[in-house]
């Protein structure tokens, strides 16, 4: 049915999810559009009420009500060469694409390990829902994954509840365990914000070699300007339910075609930046006001009401515009940034 | 900035728990002064002993050993009752915005009751005194009468400041006060942060994991791992010369919202071991590249490395774990 380029793993179209209660709405994700590439890394990025979880979310139709995808299109490229709607796929079909085709680590590696069963169990379970191996095939393959993802002592870890693991080493069981159907897509919601700054270095090196090695594209989602520019090739910034910008990772950090990101990144401390000469504190930049309620959005553009460079134009909400080759930017004044 | 005289001087400060399985050093033996007006940085990842520090240094935590001077007085020696003189002085902000303020109080008694307890104003007074602070932190006075699940996350964390501020206190152990907001909101809570201690003359000890706001923010940093302090010195020496291997790996490893920046990282294997039983002589060994056999035998004393800067690593002056700091 629908064209989608051989390149394309994902493609996510004017996709809408509102949460509807009573005669009040909240649009979450309001008309959200990103392609993610073979073996590519996406980064969504947006701080809280961004909407950038409840995209993840909807794309792997976990969403719990009264949430609801309204509209869009939600492309998938399956290993077999099909091209799947996920957006309109019955639940019963959805559980083939989890887990074996699309696959999703979280925050909180407790969200995905159940503590009442060791971690080999979890993921022979995963590998034998899929898959008809035996249960010594299963365990094989269970221990290979552990290995993968750099876990010590694999064989012994197997038998391991999650308690008896560090945050660090639950992250890693919780990649073994989503990793362990080889899914060509994998959904990494703030999956190191939580981890020490010396373990997410682990991680993201882990997940880079995992990328190399297998060829998985990544959706990463994050409010960690640092982190994306680590691991993404591509940037997706969100701000109310809405993109604001999107564009390659260096074109993105090299010149921001948004207001908000551009604030954004002024608002992280920089000593190189922030320091005068003699060591003495300037003053951050900081974004006024803070994000608006996503039940009470204001008309025309989002932003404008935190942003310095509006004019009347605003008033009127931009379509994603172009700004330059592969950059878009939601913002009429684009060209002055 | 020199010259400063100084105000705490934390001298060999430990605390030990006692667990169902053993004793937990949390701190073990902590030093560094605060100069009168400064903001120090406490920093180093989960389990570092960071935060335990920081309410010792309070008596929020009772300490188990050394001493804490403060303006000349060993605040350990103090009776309950002389403590809660000083405790007008000593003021905290916590982290999380959301469970460090009573839901069921309006916001002039969450302020007001800090008021009361030193009886510092009443009726009218009273009233001014919280509006007048309400506006010092950038809040709308006229909300005093509403609860906290009224305010947003930064709008809270700017209510916990106040509180602080309502006793007119002269120093703040800030722990991470900016780390659960969004990123938009912490640098404003970093300029008021900044404004209030420059207009105050307060001084403060900054708790944090992020290394770029302790950078912006701290005119020295103390870095700790596993109860002990690694490397101390001033902010500009320690980012740009980090000496210890820790600091080293610490920095390399702080993602930098530059994709061009091609950093050399140090990645550390494994974990941060048990503070139930730390590794024999330098407890960083068992994750340190430059580890030799002698460092699990001694216990590596602090050692000046440039005006102020102290490391503690038998091999602070090896040409390989210098080159490795002026890398990064």
């Amino acid at each position: 049915m629908s064209e989608l380029p051989a390149d394309i793993v994902l493609r996510v179209d004017d996709l809408r999810t509102y949460f509807e209660a009573g005669s009040r709405v909240a649009k979450s994700v309001d008309g959200v559009s990103f392609d993610v590439k073979r073996g590519e890394t996406v980064a969504v990025v947006g701080e809280s009420g961004s909407g950038k979880s409840v995209t993840s979310l909807s794309i792997m139709r976990l969403l719990s009500a009264p949430g609801r995808i309204v509209g869009g299109d939600i492309l998938y490229r399956t290993s077999d060469g099909r091209v799947l709607d996920l957006a309109r796929m019955p639940e019963k079909a959805m559980r083939g694409i989890r887990g074996q085709e699309v696959a999703m680590i979280f925050q909180e590696p407790m969200t995905s390990l159940n503590p009442l069963y060791t971690v080999g169990d979890q993921i022979m379970e995963m590998i034998k829902i899929h898959e008809p191996v035996s249960r010594m095939e299963a365990r094989k393959r269970a221990k290979r994954m552990l290995e993968l993802v750099e876990i010590p002592a694999a064989e012994r870890r197997l038998d391991e509840y999650p308690h008896q693991m560090s945050g660090g080493m639950r992250q890693r069981a919780m990649i073994a365990l989503a990793l362990a159907c080889n899914p060509r897509l994998l959904i990494a919601d703030e999956p190191t914000t939580a981890l020490d700054v010396t373990i997410q270095a682990q991680i993201l090196d882990l997940l880079r070699r995992l990328q190399a090695e297998i060829g998985m594209s990544i959706l990463f989602i994050t409010h960690n300007l640092g982190v994306v520019a680590e691991i993404a090739h591509d940037v997706v910034v969100m701000y109310a339910g809405r993109v604001v910008e999107k564009a390659s990772v260096d074109a993105l950090f090299d010149n921001q075609k948004h207001p908000y990101t551009r604030g954004l990144l002024a608002c992280i401390p920089n000593a190189a930046r922030d320091r005068s000469e003699s060591g003495e504190r300037l003053r951050l930049n900081p974004i006024p006001g803070s994000v608006p309620s996503i039940l009470a959005l204001p008309e025309g553009c989002s932003f404008a009401p935190r942003c310095s460079f509006t004019t009347a134009e605003c008033d009127q909400n931009p379509s994603l515009l172009a700004a330059g080759p592969d950059h878009l930017s939601r913002c009429w004044r684009h060209e002055i940034l | 900035m020199s010259g400063k005289d100084v105000l705490l001087q934390v001298d060999n400060l430990t605390k030990n728990f006692q667990t169902g399985s053993g004793i937990v050093k949390a701190v073990d033996g902590v030093s560094f002064d605060v100069k009168r007006g400064t903001i120090v940085g406490l920093v180093g990842e989960s389990g570092s002993g960071k935060t335990t520090a920081g309410r010792c240094t309070l008596r929020l935590i009772e300490p188990s050993g050394g001493r804490l001077l403060y303006d000349g007085v060993d605040l350990r020696n103090l009776s309950e009752r002389e403590m809660r003189a000083y405790r007008r002085r000593l003021q905290i902000v916590f982290q999380d915005p959301y469970s460090s303020l009573n839901p069921r109080l309006r916001v002039e008694d969450i302020i007001g009751e800090a008021l009361d307890t030193h009886g510092l104003a009443k009726g009218t007074a009273r009233r001014d005194r919280i509006a007048e602070l309400l506006s010092r932190v950038g809040l709308n006075p006229d909300h005093a009468r509403r609860f906290p699940h009224e305010f947003s996350g930064g709008q809270r964390q700017r209510i916990g400041i106040a509180r602080a501020l309502a006793v007119e206190p002269e120093f703040i152990v800030a722990d991470e006060p900016v780390s659960a907001l969004d990123v938009s909101v912490q640098a404003q809570v970093l300029n008021l942060i900044q404004d209030l201690q420059k207009s105050f003359g307060l001084t403060m000890l900054f708790i944090a994991h992020d290394l770029a706001v302790v950078e912006y923010l701290c005119d020295e940093v103390v870095v700790m791992y596993l109860g002990r302090v690694m490397e101390r010195g001033p902010s500009r020496s320690v980012y740009a010369k980090p000496r210890h291997p820790y600091t080293q790996a610490l920095l390399s490893a702080a993602p930098v919202p530059d994709p061009k920046a091609g950093r050399q990282r140090v990645v550390l294997k494994g974990d941060i071991p048990s503070p139930m039983n730390p590794p024999s002589g330098c407890v960083f060994r068992t994750r340190c590249p430059f580890a030799i056999a002698e460092c699990a035998q001694v216990v590596p004393s602090f050692d000046a490395v440039g005006h102020q800067h102290h490391v503690a690593c038998i091999r602070h002056s090896d040409p390989e774990v210098i080159s490795q700091g002026h890398q990064l």
